[in-house]
């Protein structure tokens, strides 16, 4: 007969410290503490040591500091006399801009690309394999490089558009692409406008509300309501009126050629363009493989029980396929976002003023305050990195497959 | 009963028709193009479209490429030649050939180095990309390769980067006489081996064998720069990847948050302020007076880098192995660094291949970056140096054309290799 007893609790020792698996880890876990901490002050006494032999200090008074350039694109004012903290703010402004542009260009062309690379067409097929791999496998920096020079050295001047017989014209006699930018009509929000605007936004609202009655009808008692149509219906029906309600508050302003230049319009820059379309093409190319990707995860079975139920393809494709494979394909959608922002910091390359060429160039160069600039500019891309995780974990939790 | 009927039955046919060949329509090209290209009026619509945007890209490249120049001296005598006709100016590729490759301070004599240590990259290389079928032996030259490479490279005296390999060979041995204690001992035992051998190198290292002109690093560029910074930094980063993954898997929660959160930051900005860092800001971290290469402070930035990113990838890797495999490894009775290195990694890893590789191409295209902080790799070349000179200002596209067609020649590559290691390592019965 055996009795069970507790194993005698055993004093402690200085040799567990390394033998015994329970005490281990602390000693693993303060031996890597005090390598870091020691790490941290050897560089920060570096630092102390460095900043008090050139006579700096660490501060941020510069940014109320007059910035002293000029930024030719911004989105809100700004006069060379603004200050530095001005100056990062049209960059980061900008910056959202170019990001935003980007995504939603990116995207359409990645969603066009991956679904056509699954076409029956064999031509259509290897047409966009090749898009894909061409620009996958090329730095975006080229590119961006690549379509700089076409918007600067390859168009025309504006002096071309001049003349009986220009050589060249506009499109449309409102879009003119010239080597100093592109210009388009520019709307003008006259009186009432906002009344039209506020009307589109609720009308955006209404085709929701209509599409959620819909389904919810369709669900409980099997009725089912046409979409397509009213859904335009609801869309621009309510806004066109209203507009002539109003009396036509929103006008366009052409770009008309006066001078050496164009006048009015809306002027987008060379920079801008480049970067906005060469990130949204080499974006493009690897939305286009996550597409692809999300839509094979989706098995042929759930097709065909789709079909075996009677569903006619339209809605197997929006009832069962879509909805399984966007769970794939939404992640690495986001994550490309995200590197379309991280990816605009090239901005740079092409003189865009983005954040990392106004906090991250000039005002660097300008006021020498280094390590303030480029910490401020990490600091930037580190919260808008975190605020785009997590937007993604909320949907990873919304969509994960719920397990019993 | 078949004999009353015998007679009425005038002809019974005894053998097979020969098989008509199947109806033109259903064989042959005609199928495969009724089938692949003009099924239906929408896809027929398509394929005309594709075949329309097909015909333009060749009419506005094929006349450019065909009637190119390769002989001349000058944008200028490239126009005179063409004389209006289209073409391309390629004589910038064969005129500044040199300057494209090694960047424009190279010395030309010694072009050769560079050149060769491009050429044993692939003797040094091709056992580890092709483990299954060639000679084991060969990894040998692998190991010795970055000293080599190094030595061919950078120039100077072959007796320091001889010590240090020697240096790694007897940490090798010490590891190998002492992994029977214990994982740990045995590494701390060849890290030390290791010191003691760097410092002797660098107190004996003087001695003059075999000596090449020396080049500093500042006079590395080209597409040379781009290929020294995507070797030596994806070669770094898969061991760092590795244990930080390990590291953010651990139970220790100090060393976790470590981990965590060096690879969340470092995931979470650009590159390019990476690149400020090592340009503007590593110098204040360093001790007064410590002057430190742009292109090693470069390699640091990127190999924290790609690491990172690595990282995640091999953390992806480990997850999806099924939770036994880590408790078989346990009733083994494998302490933690056996059943890594045994059981988790090789498996892991296997299952990180792919992603790996994405970072690895991704990595290689990032190195252009480096223009922006004024290094003259492969687009720094061409933007500054060549593209300023009076001879060939104007001759973009020849110049990004070949820029482009030489990282899709490498990139694309490398995504096939990874493609066909996958099917090679796939061992699921299916």
């Amino acid at each position: 007969m055996t009795i069970m007893t507790d194993p005698q609790q055993e004093s402690f020792r200085p040799s567990m410290l390394l033998n015994d698996t329970r005490y281990r880890s602390y000693t693993f876990q303060f031996i890597a503490l005090m390598v870091l901490i020691g790490i941290i002050a050897y560089l920060g006494y570096n630092l102390v040591l460095n900043l008090r032999a050139a006579g700096l200090n660490i501060s941020y008074e510069f940014l109320g500091e007059p910035a002293g350039y000029d930024i030719n694109q911004t989105l809100v004012e700004y006069t060379s006399r603004s200050s530095h903290l001005t100056a990062a703010i049209v960059g980061i402004l900008n910056t959202l801009l170019v990001a935003f542009l980007a995504c939603a260009t990116a995207t359409i062309f990645g969603v066009i690309a991956g679904v056509l690379r699954l076409s029956n067409n064999w031509l259509i097929r290897k047409l966009m394999s090749g898009y894909v791999e061409a620009f996958r496998n090329v730095p975006v920096l080229i590119w961006i490089i690549i379509i700089f020079t076409i918007m600067t050295a390859v168009l025309p001047a504006p002096s071309a558009f001049r003349g009986d017989d220009p050589d060249a014209s506009m499109i449309l006699g409102s879009v003119a692409f010239t080597n100093r930018g592109v210009y388009v009509p520019m709307p003008i929000w006259g009186e009432g406008s906002m009344v039209v605007v506020v009307t589109f936004i609720l009308s955006v609202i209404g085709v929701f509300a209509y599409r959620r009655y819909a389904k919810k009808l369709l669900y409980a008692t099997g009725r089912l309501l046409p979409t397509g149509w009213p859904s335009l219906a609801i869309l621009f029906v309510p806004s066109i009126l209203m507009f002539f309600v109003m009396g036509q508050p929103i006008s366009l302003d052409f770009p008309e050629l006066g001078g050496f230049n164009f006048r009015g319009g809306l002027q987008i820059g060379a920079p801008l363009i480049a970067l906005w379309f060469a990130l949204s093409i080499y974006t493009g190319a690897f939305i286009a493989e996550n597409v692809r990707a999300g839509i094979l995860a989706v098995s042929k079975g759930q097709t065909e029980a789709a079909a075996s139920l009677g569903l006619r393809p339209r809605r197997i494709m929006n009832l069962v396929i879509l909805p399984q494979a966007l769970r794939v394909i939404i992640p690495p959608l986001i994550s490309q976002y995200l590197n379309i922002t991280k990816n605009s910091s090239l901005a740079i390359a092409v003189g865009y003023a983005d954040i990392t060429a106004t906090l991250g160039g000039i005002t660097l160069n300008q006021t020498g305050r280094a390590i303030e600039c480029v910490l401020l500019l990490m600091l930037f891309y580190l919260l808008i990195s975190l605020g785009i995780s997590a937007v993604m974990n909320v949907y990873n939790n919304a969509v994960r497959l719920k397990e019993r | 009963m078949s004999d009353t009927h015998a007679e009425s039955v005038a002809y019974v046919r005894d053998t097979m028709l020969p098989e008509s060949p199947p109806p033109a329509a259903e064989t042959g090209v005609t199928k495969w193009m009724k089938k692949n290209l003009f099924a239906t009026i929408p896809n027929s619509v398509l394929t005309l479209a594709a075949i329309l945007v097909i015909y333009f890209l060749l009419a506005a490249t094929l006349p450019w490429i065909l009637n190119g120049i390769w002989n001349a001296t000058s944008i200028r005598e490239c126009r005179e030649i063409l004389d209006g006709a289209t073409g391309g100016c390629f004589a910038v590729l064969s005129d500044r050939w040199n300057q494209l490759l090694f960047g424009f301070k190279y010395p030309s004599t010694e072009y050769w180095r560079p050149a060769l240590a491009f050429l044993l990259l692939f003797v040094a290389a091709a056992p580890v990309m092709f483990f299954k079928y060639l000679p084991r032996q060969m990894l040998l030259f692998t190991g010795v390769y970055p000293f080599l490479a190094f030595w061919l490279i950078w120039g100077g005296s072959i007796v320091p980067p001889l010590l240090l390999l020697l240096g790694f060979v007897a940490a090798y041995v010490a590891f190998k006489a002492l992994e029977k204690r214990g994982f740990g001992v045995a590494v701390l035992g060849g890290l030390g081996v290791l010191v003691v051998a760097i410092i002797l190198a660098g107190s004996i290292g003087k001695i003059e064998v075999l000596r090449l002109e020396q080049v500093q690093s500042r006079d590395m560029g080209g597409f040379l720069l781009n290929m020294i910074l995507g070797t030596v930094c994806v070669s770094l980063s898969i061991p760092i990847g590795i244990a930080l993954a390990l590291g953010r898997q651990s139970d220790m929660p100090i060393i976790k948050w470590i981990c965590v959160v060096f690879i969340e930051f470092i995931r979470g900005v650009p590159l390019i302020t990476l690149l400020f860092v090592a340009n503007v800001v590593l110098a204040y971290f360093l001790p007064p007076g410590t002057t430190f290469d742009l292109i090693v402070r470069v390699i640091i930035m990127i190999t924290a880098f790609a690491s990172a990113y690595i990282a995640e990838v091999i953390r992806g890797g480990l997850a999806a192995l099924p939770r036994g495999q880590y408790e078989a490894a346990d009733s083994l009775g494998l302490d933690y660094a056996q059943a890594m290195r045994l059981i988790i990694l090789p498996q892991a890893l296997k299952i990180s291949i792919p992603g790996i590789v994405n970072v690895a191409v991704g990595l290689f295209k990032d190195t252009t970056l480096v223009s922006v902080i004024s290094m003259f790799d492969l687009v720094g070349m061409i933007r500054g140096p060549i593209l300023a000179s009076t001879d060939w200002n104007g001759v973009y596209w020849e110049l990004f054309g070949f820029a482009a067609l030489l990282f899709f020649v490498v990139c694309y590559g490398v995504s096939q290799y990874s493609q066909w290691l996958e099917r090679e390592l796939n061992t699921d019965h299916r």
